[in-house]
């Protein structure tokens, strides 16, 4: 029968911590923590937490991550008036707003109309980057490859156009999300319906089928490993420099049911560009919303994507006051 | 080129679950099977139809090309072929294309001796598929309520069925789906990036694997889910979000019936905040 047991670990076996691994280079405060082992953790994964790498860049990002959620967190506490009771309560829909249009690109606006903004961005971006620093120099310190750095800088890419390089383009900081929990979504939705839903977008369509595309390998892979995990198939790395009949079987799988089989290290480099594109299109569709695009609807009706469906029976043929028809619509050729 | 260098000893009579040896044979790359022909049968005949739609359709244009399920009036009942009918038989071809390739994968999987975890996945996203055209139509009352196929159609659903809950950002269970895409994703590049660091580490230097790999990321975030938990975790993560998909479209309707932002309303008005005297927004 099925064999499911590898969705837990049943048995957890503990022995001594793991080896430390030399660093190689200079090496600021060193690791920390006492090692321990973990029931819970054990339960799916390994079970031994710590030691971590303190480091010049983890600790400078801690402290500018530290600073930006001071920021955004006392600004919330101020907009209720320092009742906690009501910042509890209101914590969803609290938020602090990019400074308005009239301040355009303006680094010092009055801190309660976006100056905080500002600063807050200013910090988050400041420890985000130092733990960019961080991933690849812990990597190069292994003597590994850097991939791990240059998947998280796709993501910083997409973070950076729509709080950094978009809001330039456009002239204003008030082009920028907001930091809040319902903000940001209710800034989605908007900017979505603001340039003609953003669906028509080809970059978005793209960053979309990336998203749900790794999710789709993730289940594969994922489900293929633990498939042959009794055949010891999650040692990847051994796998693919030693092949063992876990591989072998992996690969005929897939084979038997599409035509095709990546290998134990070609199935990475597919999981890894399909993670990473999702960011990369998606910077590029938001960077070119409203900078050389207006309205992905009338984007898709100019290029012929817009489906076009018949009138709807017995619906008067009157728009309400404000609403344009659209050519398209009613005359598509005429439109082209 | 359709045998692998090891691939002949793995290839053995068994594991079907109906048949017998009857399919018990490959073409090519492919293993067939019963549910071989039967993938076949279904994704044919469904190509086909849509084809045929697209043909007395009003466009050839690719991206317009949409095979519309029947109108609401037709309720739970049939309709014509050029009225919906079409979309109702692809719905069925479909359904049996998904089931006939899970069902493979699970004859597949025994012959190989390794277990069922990918065609369990993929029973996720056929359920996820099945809830948008039968099991919410069903709950609805009528096939309309199933989602056209054709490229930009269906996202025109997807766009109007959100909007006519207001924002679907709200839906509880929406979250959810979301956080696991997002989530599995940035799990994905984790682990991808991983396994080629280690396997790639740079021009004269030794290949690395399982401790390297656990000590960059303990030392980077303090904890290392290992070879295999990393495997669980991103399977678990996948399944959810589809899972979570279809629990996110099926309440919508059947279950809650105005915008989704009304629904969040209840956390404003728990009573505990009126304690306080903080009642309403």
């Amino acid at each position: 029968m099925a064999r499911f047991h590898t969705l837990y670990n049943a048995i957890q076996v503990t022995g001594p911590v793991e080896d430390e691994l030399p660093i190689e280079g200079s090496t600021f405060g060193g690791r920390v923590g006492k090692p321990f082992h973990s029931k819970l953790l054990g339960l799916i994964g390994e079970t031994q937490v710590f030691p971590v790498y303190l480091g010049i860049t983890g600790m400078l990002s801690l402290v500018c991550g530290f600073i930006a959620i001071e920021i955004i967190g006392l600004n919330f506490l101020a907009a209720v008036d320092w009742n906690v009771v009501r910042f509890i309560k209101m914590l969803p829909f609290l938020a602090i707003q990019p400074p308005p249009a009239k301040y355009g690109l303006t680094l010092f606006p009055p801190l309660a109309e976006g100056g905080w903004w500002l600063l807050a961005g200013f910090f988050l971006t400041a420890s985000i980057l130092l733990w960019w620093v961080r991933m690849y120099r812990r990597a190069r310190a292994l003597g590994m490859g850097t991939h791990v750095a240059w998947a998280f800088a796709s993501a910083i890419w997409l973070y950076l156009v729509l709080g950094f390089i978009r809001p330039i383009c456009m002239g204003s900081w008030s082009e920028a999300v907001p930091f809040g929990i319902v903000e940001h979504l209710n800034w989605t939705a908007t900017f979505s319906v603001r340039y003609g839903n953003l669906y028509y977008n080809p970059f978005h369509m793209l960053s979309i089928v990336f998203l749900y595309g790794s999710t789709l390998l993730f289940a594969m892979h994922g489900g293929t490993v633990l498939s042959v995990a009794p055949f010891g198939g999650e040692r990847e790395a051994h796998e693919i420099s030693d092949r063992g009949t876990s591989v072998e079987r992996a690969g005929c799988f897939w084979r038997w049911t599409m035509g095709f089989n990546a290998n134990f290290e070609s199935i990475h480099r597919w999981i890894y560009w399909f993670a990473i594109l999702t960011t990369i299109t998606g910077g590029i569709g938001i960077l070119i919303t409203g900078t050389l695009v207006d309205n992905w609807f009338l984007w898709g009706v100019k290029h012929g994507i817009a489906a076009e469906y018949a009138p709807i029976a017995g619906r008067p043929d009157i728009l309400p006051p404000g609403m344009i028809k659209l050519p398209s619509l009613a005359t598509p050729e005429g439109f082209r | 080129m359709a045998l692998l260098s090891y691939e002949a000893k793995y290839r053995v009579r068994g594991g079907t679950l109906i048949g017998g040896d009857l399919f018990d044979f490959w073409v090519g790359p492919f293993y067939v099977g019963f549910f071989g022909i039967t993938t076949i049968f279904f994704s044919l005949l469904g190509t086909l139809l849509i084809i045929y739609g697209a043909a007395i359709g009003p466009t050839w244009a690719l991206f317009k090309i949409s095979i519309n399920p029947p109108p609401i009036s037709y309720g739970l009942g049939w309709a014509p072929l050029a009225d919906g009918g079409l979309w109702q038989i692809i719905t069925i071809c479909a359904l049996g294309a998904f089931c006939s390739w899970a069902l493979r994968q699970v004859e597949i999987a025994r012959k190989l001796g390794i277990g069922l975890h990918v065609p369990f996945a993929f029973s996720a996203a056929i359920f996820a598929y099945a809830s948008l055209v039968v099991f919410r139509p069903m709950l609805l009352g009528a096939w309309g309520y199933g989602f056209p196929y054709g490229i930009m159609s269906h996202l025109d659903w997807v766009s109007n069925v959100g909007y006519q809950y207001l924002h679907f950002h709200f839906n509880p269970a929406h979250m959810i789906a979301v956080t696991c895409f997002f989530t599995t994703t940035f799990m994905l590049a984790m682990h991808g990036g991983e396994i080629l660091s280690a396997t790639n580490p740079g021009k004269g230097k030794t290949l690395k694997a399982d401790l390297h790999e656990s000590v960059y990321f303990r030392d980077t975030i303090t904890y290392s889910i290992g070879e295999l938990g990393i495997h669980r975790l991103g399977y678990f993560l996948a399944i959810n979000a589809g899972v979570w998909s279809a629990i996110c479209i099926l309440i919508s309707g059947p279950f809650w019936t105005r915008g989704w932002p009304y629904f969040m309303s209840f956390y404003l008005n728990l009573p505990i905040w009126d304690a306080y005297g903080f009642s309403g927004f």
